[in-house]
């Protein structure tokens, strides 16, 4: 167990170093000159030969990939925002919480909805409320994220006025943004808990604890759902990176302030820096999340659990959350 | 000695005497096409989609308007029998943009989706097929891509390329590349596992011809369902991504953009916000539902 922790550890070295790659390529074919960025496009020669000096884009393309991991990695310096001059780190950390707790309120709203219609569905199979929540799954991974908060916006905001077009001040303004991204979830997960739940109930060890004399609401909720929802926690990891994605675009169109809508508000005002800045750390961020759950998974996984006590290993095949989707 | 005449035999000769012609030989396509017939559902989102595409072929012919002809005089009108769809913000006809977005959505979302699979899954292919260390450092690789998520990789490549068809699709086609290798990866290995690819490599087929003759055509079925549902989120991401202006811009009528201008006018003309949208839902819609029935058509042991 411990060196599985380990392991996956280790393994965060190489990710973060493929993801500071991948936003330097990015960087660098970027059409333009980041120069004109800094001083303007009319500035005299020698000060944009100094400002070229000064950024360090004389040296060649691998010192400069080394000096902007070494910059990053023991200073967390990913440079100044065109913009504004400040430090892009200060700036992101700023508005990092908001955007933060976008994306897991929704998915902790998504799972209160869909797990017990998940689970109604799977205990009523084929019923009205099986077939009306698979229909709600169906629309809800339908129907634009965006095109979603854009009538909310219009019915709640606008027309009835209950609720704010934009900003968060107050438990209100959370409302639409967490409902846009949690809709597209609230299907996948349902549809999850659903079929993983119909695999449970035709286990032994439910007709066991059923011919015990066991309680039906004690056998599906304690010796069923249990069960039933380590597939689903799999799928929670594959929702972060969509929910993500979802709270970058809600924070645009709700004007919240948080990475997305810098990021966004950046790519704009063809600040790199800050872009890059909000890339390398959403990607981060999520890779840390997809770390933890995936530790979580060993930890509530009896399977893998026997994995790595017993002595002569019985090859289970091991599912990361990423490759169970 | 009597001939030789069996329940079965009188089956076949009865099957050929309703046919009147020679008796069609049961393939697993044409097995596969008969459960995907029964399948409702699945056959109202092939009919949308075939709709669809004819949609976007005709466009020309269909549109009552040209998509950038502006009748200044009849700004942000309401449904009515001239616009059935009503007009936005500088009298373009929606009905028109949304005929004509179909040209755009369509062929990029299976343009970006095409070449990832044909990027990731070969590279799924050769990781699942040789196994060992090659598959654990083309895997690693991937990880390490996906350790972006896709939205957030779309986003990074849209917006260091620039805006434009082009750029969209390749934003799109190398942010969702590692899922789908996974997808073709997972496919061959569970294929890979027959005895008649043990069969193959005995007799001593060649690699290729063990891929591509034996591997290929049984993971086909899983590959095709993934690519219809893959399909339906990258004409997601497209729209999303020209909503917050990193795909296509302006005045070109992609769904997601005229949304994203609708919005400026949502309070004097909200029909502008219905009808594009509606158009992006009923064309995930239909591949969704295509989708689902693909893959119970394809895999009969999942009912």
């Amino acid at each position: 167990m411990l060196k599985y922790i380990i392991k996956r550890l280790i393994w965060m070295i190489p990710v973060i170093l493929g993801v500071l790659c991948i936003v330097f390529i990015l960087s660098e074919i970027t059409p333009g000159d980041p120069v004109d960025a800094v001083v303007g496009y009319d500035a005299p020669a020698e000060v944009r030969e100094a400002m070229k000096e000064e950024m360090g884009l004389n040296k060649p393309v691998i010192v400069r990939f080394i000096i902007y991991v070494w910059k990053i990695v023991t200073r967390g310096d990913l440079g100044k925002s065109y913009a504004s001059g400040q430090p892009v780190l200060k700036e992101l950390l700023a508005r990092f919480p908001n955007t933060l707790i976008l994306t897991f309120a929704s998915i902790i709203v998504a799972l209160i909805i869909a797990i017990p219609l998940g689970l109604i569905s799977a205990v009523k199979q084929y019923s009205i409320i099986d077939n009306a929540s698979m229909a709600l799954a169906l629309f809800g991974v339908s129907i634009p994220q965006f095109w979603f908060a854009l009538l909310t916006l219009l019915v709640f905001a606008v027309k009835l006025k209950w609720l704010p077009a934009s900003g968060i001040e107050g438990f209100s303004g959370w409302v639409l943004p967490v409902a846009m991204i949690g809709i597209a979830n609230v299907g996948n997960l349902a549809r999850t808990t659903r079929s993983s739940m119909l695999e449970v109930v035709r286990q032994d060890y439910i007709r066991t604890a059923r011919a015990k004399g066991q309680n039906e609401v004690v056998v599906i909720v304690i010796h069923g759902l249990r069960n039933a929802l380590i597939p689903v926690i799999a799928n929670v990891g594959n929702t972060i990176g969509v929910s993500l994605g979802g709270a970058i675009i809600a924070e645009s169109i709700f004007s919240i302030s948080g990475v997305g809508k810098y990021m966004l508000d950046s790519i704009n005002q063809r600040n790199w820096p800050s872009v890059q800045g909000g890339i390398i750390l959403l990607a981060l961020a999520f890779s840390i999340t997809m770390l933890i759950m995936d530790l979580l998974y060993t930890l509530i996984d009896p399977r893998l659990k026997s994995e790595f006590r017993s002595k002569n290993r019985i090859k289970v095949k091991k599912k990361t959350t990423r490759e169970a989707a | 000695m009597a001939k030789l005449y069996t329940p079965a035999m009188a089956a076949i000769d009865r099957k050929r005497a309703k046919h009147k012609g020679p008796v069609k030989q049961s393939t697993p396509a044409r097995e596969a096409w008969k459960r995907l017939k029964r399948n409702r559902l699945a056959i109202v989102g092939m009919v949308i989609l075939i709709l669809l595409i004819l949609t976007a072929v005709f466009a020309d012919v269909l549109a009552p308007y040209e998509f950038d002809e502006q009748m200044l005089k009849e700004r942000n009108q309401t449904p009515s029998r001239a616009h059935l769809m009503g007009t936005d913000n500088y009298g373009r006809d929606i009905l028109s943009r949304v005929i004509f977005g179909a040209r755009i959505s369509l062929p990029i979302g299976f343009l970006s989706v095409i070449i990832a699979f044909a990027v990731g899954g070969t590279l799924g292919a050769i990781a699942a097929f040789n196994g060992g260390k090659v598959d654990n450092y083309i895997m690693r690789i991937m990880d390490i891509f996906q350790s972006i998520p896709p939205m957030l990789m779309a986003i990074a490549i849209a917006a260091s390329l620039g805006n434009g068809a082009v750029n969209l699709v390749l934003a799109i086609s190398i942010s969702t590349m590692p899922a789908r290798s996974r997808i073709v990866r997972a496919a061959i290995l569970t294929v890979k596992q027959n005895d008649y690819i043990e069969s193959a490599r005995a007799m001593g087929a060649s690699s290729r011809r063990q891929l591509i003759k034996y591997m290929l055509p049984n993971a086909i079925g899983t590959i095709l369902t993934s690519f219809t549902f893959s399909v339906a989120t990258a004409i997601l991401t497209v729209s999303s991504l020209s909503y917050i202006g990193l795909g296509i811009t302006a005045p070109t009528p992609e769904w997601g953009s005229m949304l994203s201008a609708g919005k400026e006018f949502m309070r004097q003309a909200p029909h502008v916000l219905i009808f594009p949208g509606l158009m992006i839902m009923i064309t995930v819609l239909a591949l969704n539902l295509f989708g689902d029935g693909l893959r119970d058509a394809l895999d009969p042991r999942l009912q």
